[in-house]
């Protein structure tokens, strides 16, 4: 364990890597003794191991806001194998360190919740034994997602970005027996990797060619050589980067490997808030924001990245318009959000980006955590409603469909509020934090492309439109089922992260205020191409009022017309929303073209050439040995005299050959 | 009188011994096997006594006077085997000795 | 001397044959003391006449014996049925022209080996052989008689039937 100083940094830096072994020390603590452990032992062990991970990237950040220059710890030797030299370095700049903030900030608070929610949820499905292995898989991603986030070269970037794949898996398909069919969940955990796949895929041809004409992997490495390989070859260098975002599509979910996303629904509340809307996700815009001295030098990749982010947060909006579960309208508010964020990385706005992946952070996970709280309530109104006749497992009745919901505002008053905040956050109100985020990437939108500036406005309005649907249907009018009249607020230790995500979501927006540009000032550091900021009055009127039209439209097509009963939605009946309901069938797509036929493949290459061919290979060579010992079993026969017979032949043989000598 | 050329007396040597062996393949009954073999010795002790008297030494006949005193313990023992195995198996044809199956 | 030796040589392999032929084992033995007997006479030839009488005693006259003992105890002077595995005849004969050859052409690769001639009086006698017997190969005079007690001593016991030592045995747990 050699903590090499790279450059005169603060021996504090020193600590570095307890950043990755603070959560492993927790996971391992829960694994070893969780099972004598008291549910709530197990929950604090494994919040505590983030949270002092969350103290321990303040400490860091109060370091560098000191001395704001990046350092670099090498942790351990891992690979020196010919010119490749790949060691486990972790850097510690102010880019990286606001990563690390976000991730173990909201996920501290993540966990806690998950204590709650999680005691609920195993009783709900009956298996109350695997309360600790959610902990230790909730760990296991942190650990993860600090390793990307804090490595200092591409391999460990990659290292971690593989890890946190893993441990998306292994938290989507969590229940992985339940599920329509009971197989339902463990194949959105099998479409999430497979997708991922084809992003890492992606990623790993990049990392190939980095290998190949940069000779190394590490970030100064690279980042000093970007000019001078863009100079002599810049067909390699656009090939790197486009194939680094088709990683970045996998992981970032944007467009086309985004389906997994919404599939991924499937894991339990806490994951979708941890992993799908905070931190995983945004693996891909921070690797993006972190490659921007590559990506400068390829101005076609930039615009493919730009353009890419941009339809994807118009496409995605319009899907989420049509959707009647509560998490897949968060789903595919994710994948557009995403989609801004990517589309600001493309443009060389990698501090508006950064800006809006923090306050993204926020209220997106206070949204998530806030379905979870309204899930609860509505399957706690469920069992009331029954009277005590609960099993686990399956209710014909979904408590995740709005159409089921109504009127709680009345019932789950802190839900509601906290909900309306980071409601009114993602839509783009003033003064909340994602007015400030949102309005500076449309700010960079309109310098650079109209195009793209006019989808993200238009994409902006529908998210507007969406999250105010959301909120009539779930909080406003009467209830609409008996589930939903029962409804109960949940507990505590479920709303207390809800309410500081809250305060985040509505004082996020002072990380950059345009003025002082805290943000901006903070990841100079670390990024050598930053735009200083501006603030444009026009456009931030603009964008608040698409918003306000936004959510008023809403309010007109699903404020007053609602009854008691589950009704379908107003905007339906037209081939418009079917297809927004039904996500445009993009997945009917993928199956159609690329899963059927690859079905086929490997049952032919299964049937008729591995059972065929190869198996009646070995078959026929055992046959073979069987029927040449049949023969030669002849001779044994248990004559005595064929036995004599045998030595005189080859007494007379051995004379014979004497004499030929 | 012509001398014997003492090729004829190992040649003579040679005949009784493959004589020896064609009896020890081709004869059923156990007892004339044995009496082959007996055979075989006779005609080695045959070749020793020939060769004794080409190269003049004494002990080659020592040879085979000890080569009889063992071929007559074998008989011995070997008779008394056969004398077990007819009481057990009732027939001394050494084909009926096969205990194996297929 | 040459006719002599090659009427001898004669009835040797003509006893020889015959012995192999014949299907009654007494006949069979019969011939095979018809062969030792001319054999004897061989050696006596060949100078070597504590042999040859040796041989009439031990073989002829006490191994032949021995064999129309067992052969009459066990009533085997028949065999009946034919014979198996015919293919071992032609397999077998091919195997004696094979060795028969081989001797041959050794033989005659020896190149001449002299001539029997008459032997000097003091060859081959008792005298001399006991001479030798007694000094120089004594010990295997000694492990030649061990050979013997063990010979004994085998027949002995596996001419027991079992039914004799097994009541022996029981006698004896009864005490």
């Amino acid at each position: 364990m050699l903590l090499n100083e790279a450059s005169s940094a603060a021996p504090v830096f020193g600590l570095a890597p307890l950043l990755v072994f603070l959560p492993l020390f927790g996971l391992l603590i829960n694994l070893i003794f969780g099972k004598r452990m008291r549910e709530g032992l197990v929950g604090l062990v494994a919040s505590l191991a983030v949270g002092l991970t969350f103290v321990l990237a303040l400490v860091f950040a109060a370091t560098l806001a000191g001395n704001p220059e990046p350092a670099s710890m090498r942790f351990l030797e891992w690979i020196r194998i010919g010119t490749l030299d790949v060691n486990w370095t972790f850097r510690i700049d102010t880019l990286s360190v606001t990563m690390m903030l976000v991730v173990s900030g909201v996920g501290t608070l993540i966990h806690i919740y998950a204590i709650g929610y999680m005691h609920e949820d195993v009783r709900h499905n009956d298996d109350p034994g695997r309360f600790r292995r959610f902990f230790v898989y909730l760990n296991l991603f942190i650990a993860a997602m600090m390793i990307l986030i804090s490595a200092d070269n591409y391999l460990m970037l990659f290292v971690g970005w593989e890890g946190v794949g893993l441990c998306s898996y292994l938290l989507i398909g969590f229940w992985f027996e339940k599920g329509k069919d009971g197989i339902a969940n463990a194949q959105a955990a099998k479409k999430a990797f497979v997708v991922n796949r084809v992003g890492d895929f992606g990623l790993l041809m990049a990392l190939f060619l980095m290998f190949r004409y940069f000779g190394s992997l590490d970030f100064n490495v690279i980042f000093e050589k970007a000019p001078e390989i863009a100079a002599a070859t810049p067909g390699v260098l656009l090939a790197m980067a486009l194939f680094m975002l088709l990683g970045v599509t996998g992981k970032s979910a944007q467009i086309p490997l985004y389906v997994w996303l919404p599939d991924a629904m499937a894991g339990p509340t806490p994951v979708s808030a941890l992993i799908h809307a905070a931190t995983m996700v945004t693996a891909g815009v921070y690797l993006v924001v972190r490659s921007t001295p590559v990506f400068i030098e390829a101005p076609v990749a930039q615009a493919a990245v730009m353009w890419v982010g941009a339809a994807t947060a118009f496409f995605a909006a319009t899907i989420a318009l049509g959707q009647s579960d509560i998490k897949k309208v968060l789903a595919y508010s994710t994948v557009s959000q995403l989609g801004f964020m990517v589309a600001a990385a493309g443009m060389g706005a990698g501090v508006a980006a950064m800006f809006h992946l923090v306050t993204h952070a926020f209220f997106k996970a206070l949204l998530f955590l806030g379905a979870g709280s309204v899930i609860l309530g509505m399957e706690h109104g469920a069992e009331h409603g029954k009277h005590g006749a609960h099993g686990g497992g399956h209710h014909d009745f979904d408590p995740q469909d709005m159409g089921n919901m109504g009127g709680l505002r009345a019932r789950m008053p802190l839900t509601f509020w906290v909900y309306l905040l980071g409601a009114l956050a993602l839509a783009g109100i003033a003064p909340l934090a994602g007015f400030f985020s949102k309005d500076e990437i449309l700010l960079a939108a309109q310098h650079e492309n109209t195009g793209v500036f006019i989808l993200l406005i238009v994409a902006a309005f529908f998210t507007a439109f969406y999250m105010g649907r959301q909120l009539l249907l779930i909080f406003f009018g009467k209830p609409r089922s008996d589930a939903a009249k029962a409804a109960v607020e949940s507990k505590p230790v479920v709303t207390s992260p809800l309410v500081v995500l809250a305060v985040l979501s509505v004082l996020g927006g002072a990380l950059n205020l345009p003025g002082v540009f805290t943000l901006e000032h903070w990841l100079e550091h670390s990024l050598e191409h930053v735009a200083p900021g501006e603030f444009s009055l026009a456009t931030a009127g603009l964008s608040l009022a698409v918003a306000l039209t936004g959510l008023f439209l809403a309010y007109l097509v699903y404020g007053r017309k609602f009854a008691d009963k589950p009704q379908k939605d107003p905007l339906s009946g037209n081939l418009v929303y079917s297809g927004m309901e039904k996500k445009w069938l993009v997945d009917e797509l993928y199956d159609l073209v690329i899963v059927r036929p690859y079905r086929g493949l490997a049952d032919f290459l299964s049937n008729p050439v591995d059972l065929g061919i190869i198996n009646n290979l070995s078959a026929g060579l055992a046959w073979l040995m069987q029927a040449t010992g049949d023969v030669l079993r002849r001779a044994q026969n248990g004559f005595v005299r064929s036995y004599a017979l045998v030595v005189f032949i080859g007494v007379a043989l051995i004379l014979a050959f004497i004499l030929i000598q | 009188m012509q001398n014997v050329p003492a090729e004829y007396c190992l040649i003579l040597s040679g005949v009784m011994f493959a004589l020896g062996i064609l009896g020890v393949l081709l004869r059923r009954n156990a007892l004339v096997v044995f009496m082959c073999l007996e055979l075989m010795f006779n005609a080695a002790n045959l070749a020793f006594i020939t060769f004794a008297r080409i190269y003049g030494s004494v002990s080659a006949q020592v040879v085979v006077f000890f080569v009889m005193t063992v071929a007559a313990a074998e008989v011995a023992i070997g008779l008394a085997l056969m004398v077990e195995i007819f009481r057990n198996k009732r027939s001394i044809d050494i084909d009926q000795l096969n205990s194996m199956q297929g | 001397m040459l006719v002599v030796f090659l009427v001898l040589a004669f009835i040797a392999v003509g006893t020889a044959l015959s012995m192999l032929l014949t299907r009654n084992a007494v006949y069979a033995a019969l011939f095979l003391v018809l062969n030792f007997v001319t054999v004897a006479i061989l050696y006596l030839i060949l100078g070597a006449p504590f042999i040859a009488l040796s041989q009439v005693t031990v073989y002829a006259g006490s191994v032949v014996v021995l064999f129309l003992f067992v052969i009459m105890l066990l009533g085997a002077e028949r065999m009946p049925g034919g014979e198996p595995l015919r293919w071992q005849r032609f397999l077998a004969i091919a195997l004696m022209v094979i060795l028969g050859a081989d001797f041959g052409a050794r033989m005659l690769g020896l190149g001449s080996l002299g001539e029997i001639q008459p032997s000097p009086a003091d060859y081959g006698t008792p005298q001399e052989i006991g001479k030798i017997l007694f000094t120089q190969y004594a010990l295997p005079v000694e492990i030649v008689a061990i050979i013997l007690l063990v010979a004994v001593v085998g027949a002995i016991l596996l001419a027991k039937s079992d039914q004799t030592v097994g009541r022996r045995r029981d006698l004896y747990k009864k005490d």
